[in-house]
């Protein structure tokens, strides 16, 4: 341990810091209020589903869960480790393009991508019309390719989707990687696949496994796009026991239960890495020289970069842009969606800072208060993100409505006024649910940040004579910018796409673009969600654009603020 | 400071908040409707009812959870009107003790009383039959029970969307109440094994993929029929076009299996007045030709849509809707034995 890393360690138990301590516990029983509620639902549910679940629902449902998390996990991460390495460790045509265009599928929604792609790949669709006529066939009776509704079919469609998560972390776990590690593992005879598989990769875990976590949490939260590809995830069976067994209470059983096995794989995963360190002291580093690709490799390279945006991205969003088209030629564009549009903007950029805001909180307490209990409310912040929506919806109305009866029978009995439901059904239990679901992604972002931060930096500024307040918001905002900046786009993203909480917490006359996609989509009138579909896209391209271009400034600005802080302090 | 440092953020999302559009509650002249009917469906009806009355009708889209949600609220829950669009789910307002009696004489006049509950806590808006869509081009038989689904003639030739949709569920457990428990399990287990792809999608999935060449033929809503011919996209209406529409019946050949969009009264509904006001005015004559005319449903008084009326005359099932919902759970139970939706 160095002596600044003393310092910082020494300077843990000042008092001051128990403020961050009690807001952390603040934000983490905010989040864990839903998930008690839940636990109180699910005891009073009577046990008596289980033993047909544990016999008929749960093998196959815990069989098609884990196929589909692993394979979606491995391919986002083969897709999102792989790009992220050809474009930070390379030089090759088109490079600073690709860069960019990885995270477009960002932008588009999993349910949206799984029905464009059905109708693009379905026997009547353009692709299967085209080999048809090629080969002179007239009824698709005769010919077909096989049907992308089964498991392999949702691990394309999610993998490619999803895989900029993974791409988005590990790329600014690259960018950071001093060059100097690099550089040593080459000097000592380690080829350039070597430098990457015993260097660069290992160093990029806890990228890699935030990123792919994220994926897998997608994935096994999602019910739109399962309902169309017709794949049986346990979050499908809990919304199944819920409907058509009129049991809240079985669905929230299998629902903590379920959580308890992600927050177990969870575990498993940070314990696995326990003993590692991955922070590099940041004054020294700089970019790994990218190394130019010439002839097949560089062709190889754009390929491989190339076909996750097509598939991910260009392919969904023509079939959007062509569907919007024609609705757009026969219709206008209705006010009311421009109307949604705006609503949708409004309340993930609210979100937005809440959540981001919650997560700098959880994530700089971990690292100013010394003790287990600091990294175990980070981890207990996050549980949100591995509930299912509707699920996760439910257990906040019931401590929200308790809460504004509760106050409404206070002000009926001494006043004689009565105030209403306060807050539930209004845009306040919107953004909880948000801050619940996301807290994950922000506390996530700005932790891998703040690992990126030597804690002599703390120590010498602390020394120096700053506040823990006055490090965070003159060190540490300025260097975590990137993280900060990058948390929060995701978020925005999600929140913008966010459906089943929307749905139920919602008050009157209130929809998102999402909400109304998925009122079209349940009627069966896909083409007339198009617009809807192609506008949440394209908002969606906004942030990350943005997220692009902040992204873009790579980790030598943030390297070279530091060096001025310190050197200024 | 630090303990504090939430405060700003909650301060700006409070204000922010504060300006999103806040519907203003208990007026006279409002309804608030929760629904798991697809709003647009019933705005034309709402802004007919406005138009009427000058009572502005509210309505939030749910989907799971509806219940849950009125029960939390409790008493303060400005829900007056709750619709929904499966008989199951109806019974579960009312099961839950969301709802209260519906006391109007012009719906115990206009409702036929096999669509409304004996007790009062529930009436049917609309009907739709689960009919059989078949390819015109590879299909000539025309008579096809509901059990012949099963039949190993149709194999690989079957398409559905999940067994556990409230439509298909409401459909076995119809099946349950003709046959019992084990034949129905071996009925499904039949289906299943005829099906040409994963029991997924929707219904105008079904009359894509027969057109698709997928299949040759499967249950789905009578209403898609109209919505697909009368559609403005040429591609609906080839869907619409492949396609006859067969009225199964059980092999006792009493009648079509048809299911109901309905409406509950909320337990504390602070605009009650308004709410049966509004159920009247849906049940009333002109309105339900809206329904059968727009939406392509069988209304509960007067005559089906031509485009409708020209499949054929719908024979309703003897079978009372309440009995239905009885079988509910065995249905969706079965459903995971035999892994219908694996």
């Amino acid at each position: 341990m160095t002596v600044f890393e003393e310092i910082a360690h020494t300077s843990k138990s000042r008092a001051p810091l128990n403020g961050w301590l009690v807001a952390s516990g603040f934000v983490v029983a905010l989040v864990l209020a839903p998930v008690v509620a839940l636990g109180f639902i699910a005891a009073r549910g009577s046990g008596e589903l289980w033993p047909h679940l544990i016999r008929y629902v749960l093998p196959t449902a815990i069989v098609d869960t884990a196929t589909l998390l692993i394979g979606t996990g491995s391919l986002a991460a083969f897709i999102g480790v792989g790009t992220a390495w050809l474009v930070t460790a390379h030089r090759f045509p088109g490079r600073g393009l690709l860069e960019v265009a990885l995270l477009l599928p960002l932008a588009v929604p999993t349910y949206i991508m799984a029905y464009a792609t059905i109708d693009l790949m379905h026997p009547l669709g353009p692709i299967q019309t085209a080999i048809r006529a090629v080969l002179g066939i007239a009824s698709p009776a005769d010919f077909r390719l096989p049907d992308l509704r089964t498991m392999w079919g949702a691990i394309l469609i999610f993998g490619f989707v999803l895989y900029p998560y993974v791409y988005l972390a590990t790329r600014a776990m690259f960018l950071m990687q001093s060059a100097c590690v690099i550089d040593v593992a080459r000097t000592l005879g380690a080829g350039r696949p070597a430098a990457f598989f015993r260097v660069a990769l290992p160093l990029a875990r806890p990228a890699i496994a935030v990123g792919t976590s994220l994926v897998m949490m997608e994935a096994l939260n999602d019910l739109g796009a399962s309902d169309i590809l017709g794949v049986r995830t346990l979050t499908v069976s809990i919304y199944s026991t819920w409907v058509n067994n009129s049991s809240l209470g079985g669905a929230a059983q299998i629902a903590l239960v379920m959580l308890a096995v992600v927050l177990g794989l969870i575990a498993l995963e940070r314990w696995a890495r326990r003993h590692q360190r991955f922070n590099t002291q940041a004054q020294r580093s700089r970019r790994i020289a990218p190394s130019p690709l010439t002839g097949i490799a560089a062709f190889g390279a754009i390929l491989f970069c190339a076909a996750p945006i097509l598939f991910g991205f260009l392919f969904p969003g023509l079939y959007l842009l062509k569907e919007a088209a024609k609705v757009i030629a026969r219709d206008g564009i209705a006010p009311h969606l421009l109307r949604e549009a705006a609503t949708t903007v409004t309340v993930a950029s609210i979100a937005t800072v809440v959540t981001v805001g919650l997560g700098l909180i959880l994530a700089y307490t971990a690292r100013l208060v010394r003790g287990p209990l600091p990294p175990f409310l980070v981890r207990a912040g996050s549980i949100g993100y591995a509930i299912p929506g509707t699920v996760l919806a439910v257990g906040l109305l019931v401590p929200l409505a308790g809460f504004d009866n509760a106050i409404d029978g206070v002000m009926r009995q001494w006043f004689g006024v009565s105030t209403g439901l306060l807050l539930s059904g209004t845009g306040f239990a919107l953004i909880y649910a948000y801050a619940v679901r996301f807290l994950a992604i922000s506390t996530g972002g700005v932790e891998s940040g703040f690992l990126k931060i030597a804690p002599s930096l703390d120590a010498a500024a602390r020394n120096l004579g700053e506040t823990s307040s006055g490090v965070i918001r003159r060190v540490h905002i300025p260097l975590l910018r990137p993280a900060l900046g990058g948390a929060a786009l995701l978020v925005f993203v999600d929140a913008m796409k966010e459906l089943s909480a929307t749905l139920l917490l919602r008050p009157f006359g209130f929809e998102t673009l999402a909400t109304h996609v998925y009122s079209e989509a349940s009627r069966g009138t896909y083409e007339d969600g198009s617009v809807a579909a192609l506008l949440i896209v394209l908002v969606g391209l906004i942030p990350v654009a943005l997220l692009a271009r902040a992204s873009q400034v790579p980790h030598a600005e943030g390297v070279r603020t530091a060096g001025r802080i310190s050197s200024e302090a | 400071m630090s303990a504090f440092s939430l405060s700003r953020p909650l301060a700006y999302a409070a204000v922010a908040i504060s300006m999103l559009p806040m519907p203003a509650f208990a007026q006279s002249k409002e309804v608030n409707i929760y629904t798991t009917r697809e709003p647009g469906l019933i705005q034309p009806m709402l802004d007919a009812f406005q138009e009427k009355t000058g009572i502005k009708a509210n309505s939030v889209f749910i989907k799971e959870g509806l219940g849950e949600r009125v029960k939390a609220e409790g008493q303060n829950s400005p829900a007056d009107l709750l619709i929904a669009v499966d008989i199951g789910n109806l019974k579960d307002l009312v099961d839950q003790g969301v709802t209260q009696p519906i006391v109007s004489k012009v719906l115990d006049s206009e409702v036929p009383a096999n669509l409304r509950a004996a007790d009062h806590s529930w009436t049917s808006l609309t009907l739709r039959a689960r009919v059989f869509y078949t390819s015109k081009d590879r299909v000539k038989d025309t008579n096809i029970t509901y059990e012949d689904l099963a039949d190993p003639k149709w194999k690989g030739k079957v398409c559905i969307r999940s067994g556990k949709h409230p439509y298909n569920v409401a459909m076995i457990a119809a099946f349950i109440a003709k046959h019992g428990e084990a034949k129905t399990e071996e009925w499904l287990k039949g289906v299943k094994a005829n099906l040409a792809r994963k029991a997924a999608g929707g219904d105008r999935d079904v009359a894509r993929d027969i057109l698709g060449g997928i299949c040759d033929i499967g249950p789905a809503n009578s209403y898609y029929v109209g919505l697909m011919r009368t559609a403005k996209e040429d591609e609906q209406r080839k869907w619409g076009e492949a396609i006859n529409v067969l009225f199964p019946t059980f092999s006792d050949g009493v009648g079509t299996h048809v299911n109901v969009s309905g409406a509950a009264l909320a337990k504390n509904a602070p605009n009650k007045d308004n709410a049966i006001a509004l159920l009247d005015f849906l049940a009333s004559p002109d309105v339900q030709k809206l329904y059968a005319d727009d939406n392509f449903e069988y209304p509960i008084v007067g005559e089906p849509n031509p485009t409708i009326k020209a499949l054929g005359t719908l024979k309703v099932d003897s079978l009372s809707l309440t009995e239905i919902a009885s079988h509910r759970k065995l249905a969706a139970e079965l459903i995971d034995r035999v892994g219908f939706d694996n």
